[in-house]
């Protein structure tokens, strides 16, 4: 298997406030990598750092081949990120915020003209391509999203919390998307708080307090703690 | 270069899709232009004067006709006592109040030096200091008319010689007003604009998270930079040929200096003000604090840009202080190049220090914007 992200000791502080202590991991191509954690245990942080827009204070972590401390424009190229915020420009129609992304990737508009039919036709979205996306609802946004972060077909994507405070029937849709994704060779690297989604992920981490407490597959962990579900694995380590 | 015109066709899009700015851009600006060179004057009319006159003579009413006759001054209102008098000028209905005592013709006849006793109403002490220069001429010259029917009485008088100075105003030659103020105003104009359109406009990137997603983009901070800033230079530019066009039709300023030269010096001045934009909008994190940082800088720079007060005037550190300041670069230049037909060598001074202010602005504003956080 090939590895496709391999954190070394990765750290953030802030001061005298370590907000990410010592990361260790490493993530093989095609996965589903979910990060999980209580609020504040340091996930954002870390992601951030996987990214490249935020240096690491110490350590380091080798991303789609490249070294996030010194080559992060170069990470930046051959990863996807969809943050926790809608971060489509909701002035724009479907078609212009494909274009614009796309462009900026380097794209040509033919590829982008090609890419753009097909995001239609798998999300459905013909009769509102012509509609600003402000004017959609937030799980057709959520997956819009995706897919625009998918156009220039990175290694990677991150995904940081995508599916808050969408619907269940939307989430299970937006899960396909990210298998089909996964099947396509695409390795996700995704932050939740819904315990079953994480029963999705290949493997899962668990972070409390800046350190990853527990790294397994669903399956392994409940077993190794003794308990039925994830969210028992979860309230036992982050209490 | 493709991506630059990516981003740039994207924030055009932007800005026209917001059916609420273009007014704002375009025909807010222009209201502006408009009506504040129509009001902000520096002329003093319509002086109200208030009279008591004790000694109700014929050249006490000869006084009072003079002034009457003057086209600055309104009809004088008549009182019976200074007490009276002071009430109007608490309420602010009159501007001076003029005391004629009553041995005034006597003291004329006499050649005694009569006097007569004013107040002048001096919160506004600029314009108290017009409105006595105007009585005072009226006056001097109500002097000379009584002088020249008293001859006979007092020959003397007219024996001495005075020194006239004759002024012949150059560049503004009927000393209108709004001659000077146009292209200053136009400058407001336009600074007022770019600097609020730009600083704001990347922090509402900021703000609504689409930046982060930016950042996380191969996009070169300058690619982003100039993609973000070319629009505002557009419509800086924009804006100052409609500015023109409507100083030339509807308040008929000359444009006596070449207009490439205008076109020129917007174009670098307009470099200085989107750096400055761009620099306070790293600094922000809502389009609030740009708005309120942005109009710190813009109310000191226009206030103290020899816009509304000369520069000649300023004491010493302000005068230091607008050798620094890229909108009084920007009034001086407007007026020199329209009003005076200044040449690029006679303006050589201001675009080299405009230019050294975009390179210096334009460094900052690139070295402190961050992909990373």
């Amino acid at each position: 298997m090939e590895t496709t992200i391999k954190a070394t000791n990765l750290t953030k502080s802030f001061g005298d406030f370590t907000a990410v202590d010592k990361l260790n991991f490493e993530v093989e191509k095609g996965e589903i990598f979910g990060f999980l954690g209580a609020n504040g245990a340091g996930k954002t942080t870390a992601m951030k750092m996987l990214i490249g827009i935020s240096k690491p204070s110490a350590g380091d972590a080798v991303v789609a081949g490249y070294q996030v401390s010194n080559q992060a424009e170069l990470v930046k190229k051959n990863i996807g990120y969809m943050s926790q915020k809608f971060a489509l420009y909701d002035d724009l129609n479907i078609k212009e915020n494909i274009q614009f992304f796309g462009g900026i990737y380097g794209l040509d508009s033919k590829s982008i003209e090609v890419k753009y039919n097909r995001v239609v036709e798998n999300l459905g979205l013909q009769d509102y391509a012509k509609q600003l996306v402000r004017s959609l609802p937030l799980g057709w946004k959520q997956k819009l999203a995706f897919s625009v972060a998918l156009l220039h077909q990175p290694k990677i994507v991150f995904l940081d919390e995508p599916t808050g405070g969408v619907d269940p029937v939307t989430r299970r849709q937006f899960w396909e998307l990210i298998y089909e994704a996964a099947n396509q060779g695409t390795t996700i690297f995704v932050t939740t708080h819904y315990m079953d989604e994480a029963e999705y992920c290949d493997r899962i981490s668990i972070m409390v307090e800046g350190e990853i407490k527990a790294l397994d597959t669903p399956k392994v962990l409940k077993k190794e703690f003794g308990v039925s579900s994830l969210n028992d694995v979860f309230l036992k380590l982050a209490r | 270069m493709k991506i630059v015109f990516i981003i740039i066709r994207k924030e055009f899009k932007q800005i026209f899709r917001n059916k609420a700015m273009i007014p704002i851009i375009f025909v807010l600006p222009l209201l502006q232009l408009v009506i504040l060179s129509n009001a902000a004057t520096y002329e003093v009319k319509d002086i109200q004067v208030a009279y008591i006159d004790h000694d109700n003579s014929i050249s006490s009413r000869l006084l009072i006709e003079h002034i009457k006759g003057s086209s600055y001054f309104l009809a004088p209102i008549h009182f019976e006592t200074s007490r009276q008098a002071e009430e109007v000028i608490l309420k602010d209905k009159v501007d001076m109040v003029l005391e004629i005592p009553g041995d005034f013709e006597k003291n004329i006849i006499n050649s005694q030096h009569p006097q007569i006793a004013l107040r002048i109403n001096a919160i506004d002490g600029a314009t108290a200091g017009v409105q006595n220069v105007y009585i005072q001429q009226i006056v001097m010259h109500f002097n000379k008319n009584i002088q020249l029917k008293n001859k006979t009485l007092n020959t003397f008088n007219q024996s001495f010689s005075k020194t006239e100075s004759i002024a012949s105003f150059w560049y503004n030659r009927n000393l209108n007003y709004k001659t000077l103020m146009v292209p200053g105003i136009l400058v407001l104009i336009i600074t007022m604009l770019t600097i609020f359109l730009s600083s704001m406009n990347i922090v509402r990137e900021k703000e609504i998270g689409t930046l982060e997603q930016i950042n996380v983009t191969p996009i070169k901070k300058w690619q982003f930079i100039v993609g973000k800033l070319f629009p505002f230079w557009v419509i800086g530019l924009l804006l100052l040929s409609v500015g023109l066009l409507i100083s030339k039709l509807i308040f008929n300023i000359p444009m006596l200096g070449s207009i490439f030269l205008i076109y020129g010096y917007t174009s670098l001045y307009l470099l200085v003000i989107l750096g400055m934009g761009l620099f306070i909008s790293n600094f922000t994190d809502t389009q609030q604090q740009a708005m309120f940082i942005a109009w710190f800088f813009v109310v000191i720079f226009i206030l103290m840009s020899g816009l509304f007060t000369p520069v000649e005037s300023m004491p010493t550190w302000a005068k230091i202080f607008t050798e620094f300041n890229p909108v009084a670069y920007f009034v001086e230049m407007m007026r020199m190049v329209m009003l005076k037909g200044s040449n690029f060598q006679d303006a050589s001074r201001l675009i080299i220090k405009t230019f050294i202010y975009a390179v210096i602005m334009n460094s900052l504003a690139v070295w402190s914007y961050r992909k990373k956080i």
